[in-house]
């Protein structure tokens, strides 16, 4: 015999998922048709598995949310570290401010994409800030210290040398030489 | 994420098969090519059409033309000045590390002896040069010294 089924994909939708976050134990809160606020820390590994067992029912979760977010946090990060003032105190609670995120869950999914933690990112563009403004040739290290909030030359040039294995005055002296190669 | 397309010339055939394994373990996905030496190296990157590698690893001790000359011809050609250059040697000199920068190469390493370090300074390298690649930094100041 024939059965003739009528269905509510919004019912559907969301028993499905609130079945898979359960058996995960990742606790949660159903915003309403296809957005979920999680409110534990989640791992990488447990997002893997709810998005495996979520393909199942041939529901998917959006990649591009990550690298949308991902970008955000760059921008962020960009915009603390060139920005006129003296940097925040904690970097971590400005960001987390900054995308009304919980850190946790923003530096796990920084992590995920870009194979690099968000501090090192912070490094790497306080670094790459350094860099412009040695490059200038109008600043002592000093005031290049204190521009990026370090306690003192001495502290930016060990962390300089740290990211990129140079030290603030070679990296001086090779760009010094290579202007002096191309002049020639 | 798309795998990242690597580069590598050297002459030591046990070196070569050191550093495919070591990449191979890597998190990041990358496809690997090698060369034998600096005459094949410039032959391949002096080729229309070929895949432009996002990384050149490069020994700096080669015969018939050495990691330097290399260095010099390719920061002569302008498809190539998104290459991120590896130099690599067994010299730990500041002043042939220096020299190296100046005419060019993005890092240095010094070639460690055991598999693991390998593997470390080459995860390294291939994640910061990502974020050069994928987050707007200014490819000229990449410097890194391993």
């Amino acid at each position: 015999m024939k059965l003739y089924l009528k269905f509510d994909s919004n019912v559907g939708l969301k028993k499905i998922m609130q079945e898979q976050l359960e058996k995960l134990q990742i606790k949660h809160e159903y915003l309403g048709f296809a957005e979920i606020e999680i409110e534990d820390t989640i791992s990488s590994a447990q997002l893997g598995q709810l998005s495996s067992s979520l393909s199942n029912y041939g529901m998917e979760i959006i990649e591009n949310q990550k690298s949308i977010l991902v970008q955000k946090i760059k921008d962020t990060i960009i915009e603390m570290v060139y920005s006129e003032e003296k940097l925040p105190v904690s970097n971590s609670a400005y960001i987390s401010d900054r995308l009304k995120q919980r850190y946790d869950y923003i530096s796990a999914v920084f992590s995920e994409v870009t194979y690099t933690s968000i501090e090192n990112f912070i490094l790497l563009q306080k670094t790459e800030r350094a860099k412009q403004l040695i490059i200038t040739n109008e600043l002592t290290f000093s005031e290049i210290a204190y521009m990026l909030n370090y306690s003192s030359a001495a502290h930016f040039s060990s962390q300089f040398k740290s990211v990129t294995g140079i030290t603030p005055t070679a990296f001086q002296r090779i760009i010094n030489a290579r202007r002096k190669n191309s002049k020639v | 994420m798309r795998p990242i397309h690597v580069l590598l010339a050297d002459d030591d055939e046990d070196d070569r098969l050191f550093f495919t394994e070591a990449f191979e373990e890597i998190k990041i996905d990358t496809i690997i090519r090698t060369v034998n030496d600096g005459v094949e190296l410039m032959n391949h990157l002096n080729q229309e059409n070929i895949q432009i590698p996002n990384i050149l690893f490069l020994d700096l001790n080669m015969p018939r033309k050495t990691g330097i000359d290399c260095l010099l011809e390719i920061k002569q050609l302008p498809h190539l000045q998104d290459m991120a250059i590896v130099i690599y040697s067994t010299s730990s000199s500041e002043k042939d590390i220096e020299d190296t920068f100046v005419q060019g190469a993005n890092v240095y390493i010094k070639k460690p002896s055991d598999f693991n370090s390998l593997k470390k300074i080459l995860e390294d390298v291939i994640t910061i040069n990502w974020q050069y690649q994928t987050s707007g930094l200014n490819r000229d100041n990449f410097m890194l010294s391993l």
